[in-house]
């Protein structure tokens, strides 16, 4: 029996459909390519290790940001407040530890701040019923402004951190060279990937965000489960704010107002729905890094910092279409239609 | 059939005529026993000392016009909502409206199929089987193929979706209105329901799949259980009814067995209660 054509026994299997089938294939795409395409275009930057080790510095307090939003944009729900728990928690972090001089209860008393934050965002939203925009908008204004005014409106140096077991432990260089954070982001990617699609609490969340009505039919507190959303989200803002204290050795007051727009921007081309009931932990993670790298290799590429932004733009749109186009299963419909083009008919004698 | 009176076949004013059957036999007993019932929202009475009863393998019709208590009186039994006062009995076990609700009812032997709010949308088929009462393991993660492989299980021996091109892990965008419908009754049937409150669930669908969901109600019969079938439509009702039970403005004004009735005689006491015709001697 002749053998078949390589191509035609390629199509046989549908590998486009099971690749369509991976979990944010095509961000990954998207950010592979970019980083192609800044080798070519700034071979001097991108093809040496430094610039990617910045990117794993600069990047994981945005990526930890972005993973508490996921969840919240997959309830259905929005949080702007995350860049004032960012200033806040910091704060918080900084004042315990220049007043009592231990990290580690600095570390949890930020964390537990970002969660009060989230918690009180949740009760508003789930018991009182104020939309979350609105609510975490004005949760934003009030927490940053109060952070301004504790903190007299001043940066505060904690030099004396990079002495501490916790400094080496969640920012030090590993080998001399890799960011801990960006293994602490990635670790927390991969047990929020978990949470999200083999948890309980993560299905509820889809199923909220899917159609609370549903939800509440089949047994879940909606109320409950997006309160302890919100003080989760809160809590890894906590987290991020103390990743950005540490490693920066200073607190300021305005360290989370960069992120807002930044971290909106890579959950969504992460692929997770703004309407809800659809998050992509591993997507977040990409989106995360494509934007986190974008305006270092804009800049790089030589073309000027005017372009910055124009290319931003074009990434993200083409991101989130190219999510849509392949994440609808036009994907398989296009694998389909190569298989019948490379696929003998019978009539052939195949 | 049931004596004719003042120009009515069947008295809806006093309660002690309502109709003529006995909602069971008492041998076999009730599925679901509700007796006193009545519920305020603030002033307004939404339900007024209903006594409604299901017998087991019993398919009980429940016809109102819209705001008549139909969905006040499923919310009650579904564990939504508490009522005012009154007492609800679930195969012979009394419910304590204090800690009663949706999980409950679901422990009691009581599944709901709603009209378009008993699946998530965006969801896989596997995630909507056990959505609320997962298969977890220590922490609460999810037995993922635990979940899968009973829900084929489910897909392919209680609903009977066979090779139609949809899988565990199709979402339920993907199904067509009856399909939909057939994955929410299986999913009740298979959770061991006494009774299984379906709560129009045919609204908007075409008639191909009104006859699928009708097959579905048909099965619950056969494997020995107990519905309450709400719908607006008198045809699929009679249809499937052992009796109908009719609502209007919070109260009970009507039980007749189907034997008691034909189609065209519910039908023309459905449309005079429409048009009032019914309020004359109230």
């Amino acid at each position: 029996m002749a053998k078949r054509p390589v191509l035609t026994r390629l199509a046989k299997r549908p590998v486009l459909t099971r690749l369509a089938k991976l979990e944010s294939l095509p961000i990954a795409a998207v950010l592979l390519t970019l980083y192609l395409v800044f080798m070519i275009t700034a071979p001097n930057v991108f093809t040496g290790h430094r610039i990617y080790m910045s990117f794993l510095q600069t990047i994981p307090p945005m990526l930890v940001l972005a993973l508490g939003l996921t969840f919240v944009i997959t309830a259905g729900e929005i949080d702007l407040s995350f860049s004032a728990v960012v200033a806040f928690a910091g704060f918080v972090f900084t004042w315990w530890y220049r007043t009592v001089g231990e990290p580690w209860s600095a570390l949890l008393l930020a964390i537990l701040a970002g969660a009060l934050v989230g918690y009180i965002n949740g009760v508003l939203v789930a018991k009182i019923g104020v939309p979350s925009i609105m609510a975490t908008l004005a949760a934003q204004f009030f927490w940053a402004g109060l952070t301004v005014l504790l903190a007299g409106g001043a940066s505060w140096n904690i030099k004396g951190i990079q002495d501490e077991a916790l400094h080496g432990i969640f920012v030090g260089r590993l080998f001399g060279s890799i960011p801990a954070q960006s293994l602490w982001a990635l670790a927390l990617t991969v047990f929020c990937w978990f949470l999200l699609n083999r948890h309980r609490f993560g299905e509820e969340i889809m199923f909220v965000g899917d159609n609370p009505n549903v939800a509440r039919v089949m047994g879940i507190n909606v109320e409950r489960t997006k309160i302890k959303l919100f003080t989760m989200n809160g809590a890894m803002a906590g987290f991020a704010a103390v990743l950005l204290t540490t490693e920066m050795n200073t607190f300021w007051t305005t360290q989370g107002e960069g992120y807002l727009l930044p971290v909106m921007a890579a959950v969504f081309i992460g692929g997770s729905s703004i309407a809800g009931g659809e998050g992509f932990v591993v997507g977040t993670f990409f989106g995360a890094y494509i934007i986190g790298s974008l305006e270092a290799g804009v800049v790089a590429t030589g073309i000027g910092g005017y372009w910055t932004q124009l290319v931003s733009g074009l990434v993200m749109g083409a991101s989130v279409v190219l999510n849509i186009v392949i994440g609808d299963g036009r994907l398989a419909a296009v694998s389909n239609r190569v298989r019948s083009w490379v696929t003998p008919s019978r009539d052939d004698g195949g | 059939m049931a004596e004719q009176e003042g120009g009515s076949r069947f008295r809806i004013d006093a309660p002690a005529d309502r109709g003529t059957v006995d909602p069971a036999d008492p041998a076999e007993g009730y599925a679901l026993r509700m007796a006193g019932i009545e519920k305020y929202f603030g002033l307004v009475c939404a339900l007024r000392s209903i006594d409604f009863e299901v017998g087991r393998n019993e398919i009980v019709g429940l016809i109102g016009d819209n705001g008549a208590g139909k969905s006040t009186m499923v919310k009650i039994l579904t564990g939504v909502f508490p009522p005012t006062r009154g007492t609800l009995t679930v195969a012979g076990r009394d419910v304590d409206f204090r800690s009663y609700n949706v999980k409950r009812a679901h422990a009691h032997g009581i599944e709901t199929v709603y009209q378009d709010k008993s699946l998530g949308e965006k969801q896989v088929l596997w995630r909507n089987f056990f959505i609320g009462r997962e298969i977890t393991g220590r922490f609460g993660f999810i037995n993922v193929k635990k979940e899968k492989e009973i829900a084929q299980q489910i897909m392919v021996e209680t609903i009977g979706f066979r090779g139609q091109g949809i899988t565990v892990d199709s979402r339920v965008s993907q199904l067509s209105g009856g399909e939909r419908q057939g994955v929410a009754i299986g999913r009740a049937m298979h959770f061991d329901a006494e009774l299984i409150i379906l709560d129009e669930p045919t609204v908007a669908l075409s008639l191909k799949e009104v006859r699928k969901v009708l097959n579905f109600v048909h099965k619950v019969k056969e494997s020995g259980r107990a519905s309450v079938y709400i719908s607006h439509g008198i045809q699929d009702v009679y249809e499937i009814s052992d009796r109908f039970v009719i609502m209007d403005r919070g109260e009970i004004v009507a039980s007749i067995a189907k034997a008691d009735i034909t189609l065209r005689e519910l039908n023309e006491f459905m449309l005079e209660y429409a048009h009032g015709l019914r309020d004359e001697g109230r």
